[in-house]
């Protein structure tokens, strides 16, 4: 499987493949491959075998629901999927099976996309390697001895092998940006509010957005026509009208500003990643882009700022995990307390007790203004900072991820320098703002780097216009996965 | 700001989480080292600054739907999936002694 999403979606247009034939390459390429990779935690078959049949006679009688009808995807285990097990990569969930579908679901059901599995991802969303899944991590199909990123991994690196053309996932703190770059595909964090969050598995809610990853920035755009929109569902969802996200992609990208943060090429950042992010920008500067220095003095503080209110929110959220409506339940707790405590000791990973705990003590009496008010107040600036530069350019280009892909087991024992990660990521996701990471170059390992765009608010179309210009266009399979 | 056993003892008992010796240990050096890095956020100049709670939609916030009745799940769906229910409700340890 070696097409795009869109390209995909064109061969079923003029009848050149069949959507069972797809499920079926999919499924099969999976069970030939995925044993290297870990992306998949299971596969929907007779899901996907039912539902591309129903495709089948839709294309053949010329009535696609949509350009997705009888396209496979994939989706990371955090979306309720009715009678397939969700997990969000935890042992708490194991054996959950929801009753209901997410909204995002429904809505690629209805668009008559196949879905083809559930994909790996750190235990809530909690994490940038996908090594703190409860089953497993996942490898990146370009060095299976390196992550793919995460909290998204499972997504980026089932994109990344080919074993479907377009999966969802989300982000939080840059959970589909910095995977989509450390595999070499484009992952898009839409603006906070674009897509419903009803029936996703919620780490902090004031933070957390679903989004798409596909090879390019139009397999990107197709995903995300189908997920946006309003949802009276999730109260946070925006009632704009959505856009033809397709729709810039014939104009070119002249005239419009750049702004490139100094704060974003600053300490930290790899050599090799600044000079190919630099040449991305360069590109988009041949093709008629006025790109100009700017600041954003308040970025270097997202990082501290977003472990407070992340935290904050995630410990009241996963406070519904307590063995009595769904997931698992300790057994032989003397009374109510001990069977809380135990039910969430045994189905917890260490990271995400660690964020509980942090987000508990900042809640707690006596921190919560020093920690969680700071924090809000600082996240403000933040976001001002961006409202600001937007009033002189269009979007914001810098790199995604300060480092290419590093070593599975390189940063799992020092939590710090596993945040530090999100250094470029977390601003756009406490200013709401739409961010795109799409691939640029490789370093000299071969490992692919991802340039990132940050738009204004629900100003997709403009970010994924730059993407499409900027993206390497072609980018090959990963060595194994040809 | 130094954190000991018995705050991660404390913050563990509000969080309901029970944990070992070895956890409240581990814990008490890895909150240490990030709450260390958080530290950096008292010297921001915050003076006159609102808090953001919310960074969407400003609008979307009002927008509350039609107080209307509507089927929920079925119950019997629901109660599938809990550790333990009867055919009406969850089932608990007893709380009263």
């Amino acid at each position: 499987m070696t097409t795009t999403l869109s390209q995909m979606s064109d061969a079923l247009a003029r009848g050149e493949t069949t959507p069972s034939k797809l499920a079926a390459e999919s499924i099969e390429r999976i069970k030939a491959l995925d044993g290297k990779v870990h992306a998949f935690l299971r596969l929907t078959e007779a899901e996907a075998s039912s539902a591309a049949k129903a495709a089948d006679a839709r294309r053949a009688a010329g009535k696609p629901l949509s350009a997705l009808d009888g396209v496979p995807v994939g989706l990371k285990d955090i979306f309720c999927m009715e009678g397939v097990e969700t997990t969000a990569g935890s042992k708490i969930l194991q054996g959950y099976v929801p009753p209901y579908d997410a909204t995002v679901v429904r809505k690629l059901k209805a668009a008559g996309a196949v879905i083809i599995g559930k994909l790996n991802m750190d235990e809530f969303a909690m994490g940038s390697s996908t090594e703190n899944s409860a089953y497993g991590p996942t490898m990146n199909p370009w060095d299976l001895s390196r992550t793919p990123g995460g909290s998204s991994g499972g997504s980026s690196a089932a994109v990344a092998a080919r074993f479907v053309p377009g999966t969802l996932g989300t982000d939080t703190g840059g959970s589909i940006r910095q995977p989509a770059a450390l595999v070499g595909c484009a992952g898009l964090k839409p603006t906070y509010g674009r897509v419903s969050r009803y029936g996703v598995v919620a780490f902090a809610s004031s933070l957390d957005q679903v989004g798409p990853f596909a090879q390019d920035s139009r397999g990107a755009a197709l995903l995300l026509q189908a997920i946006a929109g309003h949802d009276e569902n999730d109260q946070t969802s925006s009632k704009r009208p959505v856009p033809d996200y397709a729709a810039g992609f014939g104009k070119g990208v002249r005239g419009l500003k750049l702004g490139v943060p100094r704060e974003f090429f600053g300490e930290g950042l790899h050599p090799e990643v600044e000079k190919s992010v630099r040449a991305g920008i360069e590109k988009l500067k041949g093709l008629g882009c006025e790109v100009r220095e700017i600041s954003l003095p308040n970025s270097p503080h997202a990082i501290a700022t977003y472990y407070i209110v992340a935290t904050a929110e995630a410990s009241s959220n996963l406070a519904r995990y307590d063995g009595i409506r769904f997931g698992h339940r300790a057994k032989g707790g003397k009374n109510l307390l001990e069977l809380y405590e135990n039910t969430r000791a045994e189905g917890f990973g260490a990271e995400v007790k660690r964020r509980i705990m942090l987000g508990t003590y900042a809640l707690s009496a006596g921190y919560f203004d020093a920690y969680y008010i700071r924090a809000q107040k600082v996240r403000a600036l933040i976001q001002r900072d961006f409202l600001q530069a937007f009033a002189e350019v269009d979007a914001v280009i810098g790199p995604t991820s300060p480092t290419t892909a590093f070593k599975l087991g390189e940063k799992l024992d020092d939590p710090l320098a596993m945040y530090l990660n999100d250094v470029y990521t977390v601003p756009a996701n406490l200013a709401g703002l739409p961010g795109l990471s799409v691939p640029c170059g490789f370093d000299s390992k071969g490992l692919p780097i991802g340039l990132q765009l940050v738009g204004r608010p629900f100003e997709e179309e403009t970010i994924l216009r730059l993407g499409d210009a900027a993206e390497l266009a072609d980018v090959p399979a990963p060595e194994g996965f040809r | 700001m130094a954190i000991d056993r018995a705050q991660v003892r404390h913050v563990a008992r509000l969080a309901r989480l029970a944990l070992s010796a070895e956890d409240e240990e581990r814990f008490a050096a890895q909150l240490q080292n990030v709450l260390g890095y958080i530290e950096r956020l008292q010297a921001v100049d915050v003076s006159g600054v609102e808090p953001l709670s919310f960074a969407g939609d400003a609008e979307s916030e009002l927008a509350l739907r039609e107080d209307a009745v509507k089927p929920s799940l079925p119950r019997e769906k629901v109660l599938a999936q809990a550790p333990q229910a009867d055919e009406q409700a969850f089932l608990v340890p007893r709380i009263l002694e």
